[in-house]
């Protein structure tokens, strides 16, 4: 599969970058053509995994968030988030609907939004050392509607 | 956002993106009216919200239980399609009245 186009990002674990990081993985993702449809779910998904880096990788405490971005021939799309922070004991618990460690208004519904909203979704996590989450999306685009 | 407040029934229109970051002061405008109108039904209007991920089930959740405790119900109205999936994925229906 031939990368044909990538993208790199390193914000800070603030939640005013949430609405930042989505709409410049949208533009990048735009780039193929997508639908309407497609766009918003990407948008949905990296809403998810970076909020889960905010709220729950870094917590109170300062962090970076990295964001890598694939563009492959045939219209795939990877985007990898990854964090520093601390890590997910148990992946499997955490990708549990309504599981939750983060109090009342959090939904506990993040990985799974993520894996509603993405063709194919990945977690590594190591405890004190980080996480990545890799989003894969299938453009079809608006050549295939 | 707008709030209403007639016959007893709180409206609130949510506007724009709702996401971890924007939420907050929504559900602090919410809560404030909420706790001081007291109203028997809250409607949470998003017709005006243009993006939302699962902080918007959070958001609906936590109105739940703010308007349970004092008595109020509660109902969701204006989803677009993929915002009533995020929200059906929840089971928040069988707590909330969706229009």
């Amino acid at each position: 599969m031939q990368k044909i186009n990538f993208m790199k990002l390193t914000i800070p674990a603030k939640s005013v970058n949430e609405g930042f990081s989505r709409a410049a993985t949208a533009a990048f993702a735009a780039l193929a053509d997508p639908t309407v449809e497609e766009l918003s779910d990407v948008k949905t998904a990296v809403s998810e995994a970076v909020t889960n880096c905010i709220v729950h990788a870094y917590g109170e405490t300062d962090g970076l968030i990295y964001i890598d971005a694939a563009l492959y021939e045939g219209g795939t799309l990877k985007i990898r988030i990854k964090d520093r922070g601390c890590g997910i004991p148990d992946v499997a618990k955490a990708r549990e609907a309504l599981y939750t460690t983060a109090g009342d208004e959090r939904s506990g519904l993040g990985f799974t939004v993520m894996e509603s909203f993405s063709d194919k979704l990945s977690v590594r996590s190591a405890v004190g050392r980080g996480t990545a989450v890799t989003i894969t999306k299938f453009l079809k685009g608006k050549a295939a509607k | 956002m707008d709030i209403t407040n007639e016959n007893g029934i709180l409206t609130v229109y949510l506007t724009g993106e709702i996401d971890h970051h924007s939420a907050r002061a929504m559900r602090e405008r919410a809560d404030t009216e909420l706790v001081k109108r007291r109203p028997k039904t809250l409607i949470l209007d998003f017709s005006g919200v243009s993006f939302m991920d699962s902080s918007g089930v959070g958001l609906v959740m936590g109105r739940y239980k703010t308007a349970a405790a004092l008595g109020c119900g509660v109902q969701v109205r204006g989803l677009r399609p993929r915002d009533r999936r995020i929200m059906e994925l929840s089971g928040l229906k069988k707590l909330v009245a969706f229009q």
